[in-house]
């Protein structure tokens, strides 16, 4: 049959099936009523033809399955932007690690004598760069510790109050154990930037710094 | 091997509602990689931060070439 069919005149495969062959004007006729009119470039969400929509949609036309489309694709492409960003930090974190590598550990420094210090009270330094704020707190009459004053949820400055034991930051509330460092309380979950000291005649010396995760 | 067979303007949207779930997924895993990865080297922890940028350059690989597939499905259509 596919060989003597003309060319001209395709095969529907809903009425030209081998059982309907030759019959023709046996199809119903909604089969070849238009669903769609070819101007409409509308097409609702809800799938009804433009004249049942409201009129609002009617008077502003909009090809809403190409809409969704182009929607779609446009933040698919903000989204591999945004991937991209990603990677960029990811490297950058890297590059900070390796310069950091490169500074290499701190010199000494003395920054008070115990003197100076009496128990309970607390001074503020600037260890190792000249940017970086630390607070040096002498809980009791042998015991002197450091840590850097940036709050590590943060990083806003963080006050000493030995009398409870703890370094308090004021923005949300966070709390850290003076011994130690650790959050007690509140936003912080990572430990502050200890200070190594060294204590030689009297004087306190910072040595280096002591990052922690935990 | 180039496209050639264009898609319909539904089965175009189905491959961007599918590539779409990929890539956001990568983009959630390379965003909890990210600060993770922060968090450790503010710490001092340097033991995770060249796996980390290798994954997030890997994630960023799959999602370019997912990109790659829906530019060229659309040369296919012109």
């Amino acid at each position: 049959m596919s060989a003597e069919h003309d060319p001209r005149h395709p095969i529907d495969a809903r009425v030209d099936t081998p059982q309907r062959e030759g019959l023709t004007g046996t199809a119903p006729t909604s089969l070849y009523r238009p669903i769609v009119d070819a101007e409409e470039i509308t097409r609702a969400p809800d799938g009804r033809p433009l004249v049942e929509q409201p009129k609002w949609r009617r008077d502003f036309p909009i090809d809403t399955p190409q809409d969704l489309y182009v929607a779609r694709r446009d933040f698919m492409k903000f989204m591999v932007m945004t991937s991209l960003a990603f990677t960029v930090g990811q490297f950058w974190i890297a590059g900070q690690n390796w310069l950091r590598r490169r500074r290499g550990a701190p010199e000494l420094k003395k920054i008070a004598s115990l003197a100076e210090l009496p128990v309970g009270a607390a001074i503020t330094f600037l260890y190792p760069e000249p940017g970086d704020r630390c607070i040096l707190v002498r809980p009791a009459a042998d015991v002197v510790v450091a840590f850097s004053q940036q709050c590590t949820h943060l990083s806003c400055a963080v006050i000493p109050q030995p009398e409870q034991n703890r370094l308090f930051c004021p923005c949300h509330e966070g709390a850290f154990d003076l011994q130690s460092g650790r959050p007690i309380a509140g936003p912080p979950n990572r430990p502050l930037t200890r200070v190594l000291l060294d204590v030689r005649g009297g004087d306190v010396y910072a040595s280096g710094i002591e990052l922690r995760t935990v | 091997m180039p496209l050639t067979r264009p898609y319909s303007r539904d089965q175009r949207a189905t491959i961007v509602f599918g590539m779409l779930a990929f890539v956001l997924m990568l983009v959630f895993l390379q965003l909890w990689l990210l600060t993770a990865t922060m968090n450790a080297y503010l710490g001092g922890d340097e033991s995770v931060i060249w796996p980390a940028a290798a994954a997030s350059l890997v994630c960023l690989a799959l999602n370019a070439g997912l990109w790659r597939y829906l530019v060229r499905m659309e040369l296919a259509r012109s």
